[in-house]
């Protein structure tokens, strides 16, 4: 099938005061047109980062989109539009919900506006239509009584009802893609649930794509068809969901599934991955995981490991897989 | 919210009645004697201590302060604020006639500081640590520093006396009819006087503001819907950077008419902060009370205003 937005070798680098931050550093994926992608890994790995990059809206400065990379969308690199392109782009073809749905609402508009904006901006609909269509969102998105809340101020409503609100503005002018940082997160396990099948229920209605990122492999589990695992900010693992679960290759992959509550079934004691992320502005010679695997051999202190191919949809970036391959 | 400002209303009559009695104090506590002014040192040798005691009496001072007090206190009750000692009028004539004229003053002042601040304050925020960062916050620290009566003489000096260019006193020069570029000229440079401090003060309030929200998470989602810079920041972000603002103005109401006093005095200009610096000096007791109460209740007008604002422009805030 068509790509929908191939990203390729992505690097967004920080101009911090102590050094130069490689957030994402050669990433490249691909999301297919209605598919679900689920980009995991520990904090600090740089999915946010890849995220925003996607949109162009990496703050600058101290961020920068590094020469070399390619965001493909619908066949147009992204990072060669303009501007004035990219704004047609954000929010109408791609759109995005974030972490915090407490504080990802504009404290002093009415609902009903924030999400009529973006229709009157890509849709050309006037205000009275732009009203009603953002009631019908309302009521997609399930929140009780859209015709009260659509003049309410987001103060009004709690942490899920946000969440509904932010997705009803994302999906308000049916994008192909949706990018959705941590949406969950922040909310009560309860409320967790019912807000991933939402938005599992709608990208199937408006027929997007979605990509998913997350720390959490139980909400992977549940809402992708395929995975992206990440680590300082590199792409370490790719695959379907079942071949990622079933048969995970990387080590990085195999101590997250381990760490996980539930997933290997039985399992009474949560392994934690032993040793903390690498500091990016002092990264490892070679591979950026070695420092913490226990199956490191040498050569992954020496060289950084290349992408092996294991199959279709199907790669890993580490030496025990290929020993041959290594970029220096 | 109308309760709310009844209560606050009734609330702020205590208040007053207990700054009304401090000052009442301070100001027959301090050095001086209004019936010097009277006394006239031939008919004092020649009539005796009978002379001296009937002064004071006309002026009602021989009285005990309580007494005093308490007599004036159900005057003002009464919406009578006495005669001056030596304008031969009623207090109330003469706030009432100065009163329109400082507070022209006062909102042209604020205007300038605003409509100064605001624009500053965003760019410096915008363009952090850049040559304009720089200068504005330049601008502004040397705003909140400099001593008023030394940048009044100044402009004076520059723009009246040497460049020719502005009066150098007075509301008008036209005392027939109302000329508009006539009464612009005369309120340029009182009004950047007096709104100097405000300036500098909105201008790092507007800067820190800004900083404040532009951070926030929904400035990020502002732009990933696909609003140009120039929406997201005059809608997304002003709108909530001015709620410190907005609130700010109902405070400086009551620091406007206090520097008032010393630009009304510098540009001989014909309001209340000149006539209260003139009434302290000479000891003009009534004029000092019906003055200081007018101050007063500004203060207690502008706080209930800023909070009444804040509602208004933030609609998290909500008043039972
Ligand atoms: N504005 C910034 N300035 C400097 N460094 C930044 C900035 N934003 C992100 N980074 C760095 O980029 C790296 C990746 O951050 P990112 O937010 O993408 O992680 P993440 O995978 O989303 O983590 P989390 O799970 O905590 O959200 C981090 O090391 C972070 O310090
Ligand atoms: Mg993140």
């Amino acid at each position: 099938m068509e790509k929908l937005l191939d990203i390729r070798n992505l690097r967004t680098y920080f101009y911090t005061e102590d050094g130069v931050v490689p957030a994402v550093d050669g990433v490249s994926f691909y999301i297919k047109p209605g598919e679900t992608l689920g980009v995991v890994g520990e904090s600090g790995c740089g999915k946010s980062v890849t995220s925003i990059s996607t949109l162009r809206l990496v703050p600058n400065p101290p961020g920068k989109i590094m020469e070399g990379s390619e965001i493909i969308f619908e066949g147009t690199d992204l990072l060669k539009l303009s501007e004035a392109e990219m704004r047609k782009i954000r929010g109408n073809k791609i759109s995005m919900i974030f972490q915090e749905p407490m504080t990802s609402l504009n404290p002093v508009f009415r609902i009903g506006d924030q999400i009529a904006e973006v229709l009157l901006l890509h849709q050309g609909l006037n205000k009275a239509e732009a009203r009603e269509k953002a009631i019908e969102m309302l009521k997609l998105v399930g929140i009780p009584r859209p015709e009260k809340v659509v003049d309410d101020y987001p103060h009004s409503l709690s942490g899920g009802m946000r969440q509904r609100v932010m997705i009803a503005m994302a999906l308000a002018c049916n994008p192909r893609l949706l990018i959705a940082d941590e949406p969950t997160t922040a909310l009560d396990v309860t409320v967790q649930a019912q807000i991933l099948d939402l938005m599992n229920d709608l990208k199937k209605k408006v027929n997007a794509a979605v990509m998913l990122i997350t720390h959490n492999l139980g909400v992977v589990a549940e809402s992708c068809d395929r995975v992206v695992v990440m680590y300082a900010g590199k792409v370490v693992e790719e695959g379907d969901v079942y071949s990622i679960f079933e048969d995970p290759k990387h080590p990085y992959t195999v101590g997250l599934l381990k760490s996980m509550p539930s997933a290997v079934g039985g399992q009474d004691k949560l392994d934690s991955i032993p040793g903390v992320v690498p500091n990016p502005l002092n990264l490892p010679k070679g591979c950026r995981f070695a420092p913490r695997c226990n199956k490191a051999m040498d050569i992954c202190r020496e060289k950084q490991p290349g992408l092996t191919v294991l199959g279709e949809e199907r790669t890993v970036r580490c030496f025990l897989y290929n020993r041959e391959d290594g970029v220096k | 919210m109308l309760k709310y400002t009844l209560k606050r209303i009734l609330q702020a009559i205590p208040l007053l009645i207990i700054i009304s009695i401090l000052t009442y104090l301070i100001i027959n506590l301090a050095p001086g004697d209004p019936t010097a002014f009277f006394i006239n040192p031939e008919k004092a040798s020649r009539l005796g201590p009978d002379y001296v005691a009937n002064i004071k009496h006309h002026l009602g001072l021989d009285q005990p302060l309580h007494i005093r007090y308490f007599k004036w206190l159900g005057n003002v009750l009464r919406g009578d604020f006495g005669e001056s000692f030596f304008e031969q009028r009623s207090v109330m004539s003469i706030l009432w006639e100065a009163l329109p004229n400082t507070i022209i003053l006062s909102l042209v002042a604020e205007l300038i500081a605003l409509i100064v601040a605001i624009p500053a304050g965003i760019i410096c925020a915008l363009k952090r640590n850049s040559i304009w960062d720089y200068i504005f916050s330049t601008i502004s620290f040397i705003g909140m520093s400099l001593p008023t009566f030394w940048f009044g003489l100044m402009l004076i000096l520059v723009f009246s006396l040497k460049l020719g260019w502005l009066p150098t006193a007075g509301m008008r020069d036209n005392f027939d009819a109302f000329v508009f570029t006539d009464r612009l000229r005369h309120i340029i440079l009182p009004a950047i006087v007096l709104g100097m401090g405000g300036m500098a003060a909105n201008m790092r309030y507007m800067r820190g503001a800004m900083l404040e929200v532009i951070r926030q998470d929904y400035i990020r989602t502002a732009r990933s819907k696909g609003l140009s810079e120039k929406v997201v920041i005059v809608k997304h972000a002003l709108r909530n950077a001015l709620i410190p603002i907005v609130t700010m103005f109902g405070f400086s109401i009551p620091a406007l008419f206090s520097g008032a006093a010393i630009t009304e005095t510098i540009f001989a200009w014909p309001g209340v902060g000149r006539i209260a610096i003139e009434a302290v000096f000479s000891n003009d007791y009534p004029l000092v009370m019906g003055n200081f109460m007018i101050i007063a209740v500004m203060t207690v007008v502008g706080s209930l205003v800023a909070d009444l604002l804040y509602a208004v422009v933030d609609p998290r805030i909500k008043y039972e």
